[in-house]
């Protein structure tokens, strides 16, 4: 079985996986970041979402082997230097973007790689990105409002609430 | 000012850090040393005879420790229905053996009837392909009105038709509401199917189980909405091992609905794997296996109808559903389409006189159970749907035929025909907070608006109520609940004053952990910070009966208040010792304890450490040590009410439905978080906008789900709803709970549906499609449908 090696939060890792071992299971068993969740077998929930190679794809529908030598990003990287919570995950605590917590980590992840592209998305663009990420708990009110909280925060343009 | 912490603060939730960072700890995330995998073979028939099942090529595969099948559990007891249902003739309905996994035979697509144990979770997968199943494929069961009517083929062969009860509720009232039927002005009929849906929290189910072969513990890390209630069902029904050599921990579980409140057969397996093996075995289900699996939610059909007078003053209503209880019956599966619908047949109207008959029937799915809201939707469904075509039929405005039948808010309590009592209300409250919220006065205009735009606009009305906080065990009991439904809490004071609550609640997304703390911060005057709620795990928690059914703060957080006043009152004993006041003197206020009248007062962390350093302490009277607990069971149920405004738009090409506006008014009594209220709305109602508009479990003829993956069942997604307005300022406070706390967990989920579906008719028939009623999910295929119907019968 190959051993292959990537970047994942700026750090070296490494580990031996078989061809059919998937990314969210390569980061989940081998590496223990635990973070990364899996919800579904359709790529269709978007809980395992990471950042590859700066991004967005859903680990679960990428084969560990093809991710060698690539840098990754999960929800364990999104802290800031101190161990704060950065910016999007504070936006989605302070609005109450989460509950049961299972599809935080890809909707984190999700609302990072909409903010790179899109600083200042309207609540129509946020609602068309997260459509491959399903959350049963918030109904997702408070997962817009978050987005929109944190792209003010990190300094684009405020966007008008409701 | 809103308050920023304690009782009525929108306290940011502790919870949160941990899962915002990656460091939830869910059942999948667990792993022991040496652990090893199980995958299950399961049905991929409807309904069939197992004349063999061959493990020996699977059990000769790589990797494979062990093959179990139905055999290896027949001696297992069977997992059982919490209540007993009396059917109209007086006799026990029938309860089918439940067994660990299938034997004899498969009755559902996804019946487990074999299990591989191998050292790598593909390895176990790859084993249970090569297990040869002869399965003999019989006819299914599937439509209920063919399986009542006809009892050649059943879905248990030792029970001697498809019918598990006929109940009537209540059946003395029966002849009379016929009487009043018989001479009733008006009558109404609507005939309805409320769908099947499947539950789907985002972490799907998983466990893992321990066994010590040294002490012969147990220990199973498992997705449970209620570990002592697993505990319990393992223990005393299906397994008989000790309750005390049994530890059941539910860490952070993603989401449950309902469908993690049951013990399910793969639990067992785990338990049992692991003891054979003496290795711990873990399972996380796949989600197309959850879709096959997890108990399925409502499924009903009805037909309903409501006599009234020509002024729409209702006069009484009757029902006749059938329940589908799919394959086997789950832990509550009996009780929800009975107690928790029938008796919430009156809503928040005083409709003097009211039946309801319900028949449960098996058929080869997968066992349908309690899900978010639990029969109340059911039974709100039916009963806004049917006002609303009451209302078009006589021509009376939607809101006043709601508000001239309201139980006005002097008759608390009241005593409904269908055996409740409410203890308190203002429905005509929630109305006008709706008519505000939701600017019911400039929906002429918007509807203008939409139909410049080529859309029909819709408005639809649904006040509702619910019972929560399950539950009083001495009705439950009456009513055929096997267990007692009241909930315990442990308040531990440590020395240095901070404080541990041990709760029987268990929190999968509710935030009990922020919720309680401000709570018992509160009560004893300390900050929330110095405060730990601990819940999931039977070996700490002394007892608890868990979460769902609205429960936690009513029944679980009455326990914490009723364990810290003990703790007050002990603490109030050692201050009146130290400063030799009389025990009926001290005041204790802000976190101090005062002698009245006196500048002598003492902290209650100085109390709280003389308890456990007792050098000044009244021994003779008191032990030393602060801890208290208490079992708390409610007098009654509590009875959140609340009024739903749901706007649409329909495309009249397409039949697509966009819900463009939603207002919800509820009273919950007494909130402690608004902030975690409101954010509980938000996705009750947004899976109500599901089932109304998306979501339905779909078998063809051969019992087959069509919908087994989010490819075709649809879950409600961030582009198909909008912004939605939610208030909870109408506040009539349970009347028998010390916070006047009524839940809020399941109303949206509740309210929504008829709101949406009422809408939807409104804007069709201000459209001139003459259209009464579209079955659930109005997906735009059906709606469209329904619009060419009615034109080419109008042409
Ligand atoms: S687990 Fe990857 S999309 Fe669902
Ligand atoms: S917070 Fe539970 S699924 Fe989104």
């Amino acid at each position: 079985m190959p051993e292959i090696e990537m970047t994942v939060n700026g750090k070296p890792m490494s580990g031996t996986v078989e061809g059919r071992t998937l990314l969210s299971d390569f980061l989940r068993d081998m590496l223990g970041l635990t973070g990364t969740h899996i919800g579904c077998d359709t790529a269709q929930c978007g809980a395992c979402t990471v950042h590859l190679d700066g991004r967005q794809v859903k680990s679960c529908n990428v084969f560990a082997m093809d991710a060698a030598g690539a840098e990754v990003t999960t929800i364990e990287g999104m802290a800031n230097a101190d161990g704060s919570l950065g910016a999007i995950q504070a936006a989605f605590q302070t609005h109450h973007g989460l509950q049961c917590g299972f599809c935080t980590p890809g909707m984190v992840m999700a609302a990072a790689g909409l903010l790179k592209e899109n600083p200042a998305p309207t609540e129509a663009e946020i609602r068309a990105h997260l459509e491959g990420n399903i959350c049963r708990c918030t109904g997702y009110h408070n997962i817009v409002k978050a987005i929109q909280a944190a792209a003010a925060e990190l300094g684009a343009k405020p966007i008008a609430a409701e | 000012m809103p308050k920023d912490s304690g009782i009525g603060a929108s306290s940011k939730r502790r919870e949160d850090v941990r899962f915002l960072t990656g460091k939830g700890r869910y059942t999948a995330d667990i792993n022991l040393r040496g652990q090893v995998y199980v995958a299950f073979a399961r049905s991929t028939v409807a309904h069939g005879r197992i004349n063999s099942i061959d493990t020996s090529a699977a059990a000769e595969m790589p990797g494979v420790l062990a093959v179990f099948t139905g055999e290896d559990f027949v001696e297992m007891g069977s997992n059982p229905a919490g209540w007993y249902i009396t059917s109209r003739n007086g006799e026990t309905m029938k309860e089918p053996k439940r067994p660990v996994l299938a034997h004899g035979k498969v009755r559902h697509v996804g019946d487990a009837y074999a299990a591989v144990v191998a050292e790598t979770v593909a390895q176990a997968k790859d084993a249970v392909e090569a297990i040869e199943a002869d399965i003999e494929e019989l006819d299914a069961v599937l439509d209920m009105a063919s399986a009542v009517a006809d009892n050649s083929n059943r879905v248990h062969d030792e029970i001697d038709d498809n019918i598990c009860f006929d109940w009537g509720w209540i059946e003395d009232n029966r002849a009379a509401v016929d009487a009043a039927f018989e001479s009733a002005p008006h009558v109404t009929t609507l005939e309805l199917i409320n769908n099947r849906l499947s539950p789907n929290p985002m972490e799907p189910r998983a466990s893992l189980a321990d066994y010590n072969t040294g002490t012969e513990d147990y220990t199973l890390y498992t997705t449970s909405q209620n570990p002592h209630l697993h505990r319990l069902l393992i223990s005393a029904f299906v397994m008989g091992i000790p309750e005390h050599k049994l530890t059941v921990i539910a860490p952070d579980v993603g989401g449950g609905f309902g469908s993690k409140i049951y013990h399910y057969g793969e639990e067992a397996v785990v338990l049992a794997a692991a003891r054979k093996l003496g290795r711990p075995v873990k399972w996380v289900c796949d989600r197309s296996e959850a879709f096959v699996s997890d108990a399925h939610g409502r499924d009903h059909v009805t037909k309903i109808e409501l006599a009234t007078d020509k002024e729409g003053n209702f006069l009484a209503m009757r029902t006749e559903t059938l329940a589908n209880l799919g394959a086997y019956l789950s832990n509550f599966s009996t009780a929800t389409p009975t107690f928790l619908h029938g008796t919430l047949m009156a809503g928040p109207y005083k409709t003097p006189l009211v039946y309801v008959n319900v028949k449960g029937v098996f058929t080869n799915t997968v066992p349908v159970d309690a899900y978010r809201g639990a029969g109340r939707p059911e039974a709100t469904y039916q009963i806004e749907r049917v006002i609303d075509k009451c209302a078009r039929e006589l021509g009376i405005d939607q809101i006043e035929i709601r508000r001239k039948n309201f139980i006005s808010p002097d008759a608390f309590p009241y005593t409904t025909p269908v055996g409740l009592v409410y203890d308190t209300g203002n429905y005509g409250a929630t109305l006008d907070k709706m008519i505000e919220l939701g600017d019911t006065a400039g929906f002429e205009s918007r509807r203008a608006e939409s139909s410049a735009k080529g859309k029909l606009r819709g408005i639809g009305y649904s006040t509702w109520i619910e019972a929560c906080g399950i539950a009083p065990s001495h009705l439950v009991g009456q009513l055929g609940a096997r267990v007692g439904l009241y909930d315990a809490a442990t308040v531990r004071v440590n020395a240095t004053g901070n404080i541990s609550v041990l709760t029987g609640a268990h929190s999968h997304g509710q935030g009990h952990e922020t919720v309680f703390a401000q709570v018992v911060s509160d009560m004893l005057g300390i900050p929330e910070a110095s405060i730990e709620i601990v819940h999931g795990d039977t070996s700490k928690i002394p007892f608890g009966m868990g979460s769902y059914g609205s429960r936690s703060l009513a029944v679980c957080g009455t326990a914490i208040v009723k364990a810290t006043d003990k703790i007050i009152a002990k603490c109030k004993k050692i201050a009146a010792h130290q400063m030799e006041a009389s025990e009926s003197d001290i005041v204790f206020e802000n976190g101090n304890f005062t002698v009245a009248g006196t500048d002598k007062s003492k902290s209650f962390g100085d109390i709280a450490l003389s308890a456990y350093v007792p050098h000044n302490y009244p021994l003779d009277e008191l032990e030393p040590g602060l801890e208290e607990s208490a079992f708390y069971d409610p007098a009654n149920f509590t009875y959140p009410a609340g009024a739903y405004a749901c706007e649409v738009e329909v495309d009249p090409g397409t039949g697509k439905v966009d819900v463009v506006a939603f207002t919800a008014a509820d009273d919950f009594g007494n909130v402690i978080n608004p902030m975690i209220v409101e954010g509980q709305v938000h996705g009750g109602v947004v899976q109500g906008i599901g089932q109304a508009l998306f979501e339905v479990v779909v078998h063809n003829d051969e019992g087959q789900n069509l919908t087994g993956s989010y490819m075709d069942y649809a879950m409600p997604r961030s582009n198909d709803v909008p912004l939605l307005v939610v208030d909870h300022s109408c506040q009539t406070p349970c009347t028998h709970n010390p916070l006047g706390v009524k839940g809020c967990g399941e109303a949206g989920a509740i309210g929504t549906p008829p709101a949406v579906v009422n809408a939807v008719i409104d804007a069709l028939q201000a459209g001139g499609y003459d259209i009464a009623h579209i079955d659930m999910p109005l997906t735009p295929s059906k709606v469209w449908a329904a619009m060419a119907g009615a034109q080419q019968a109008a042409e």
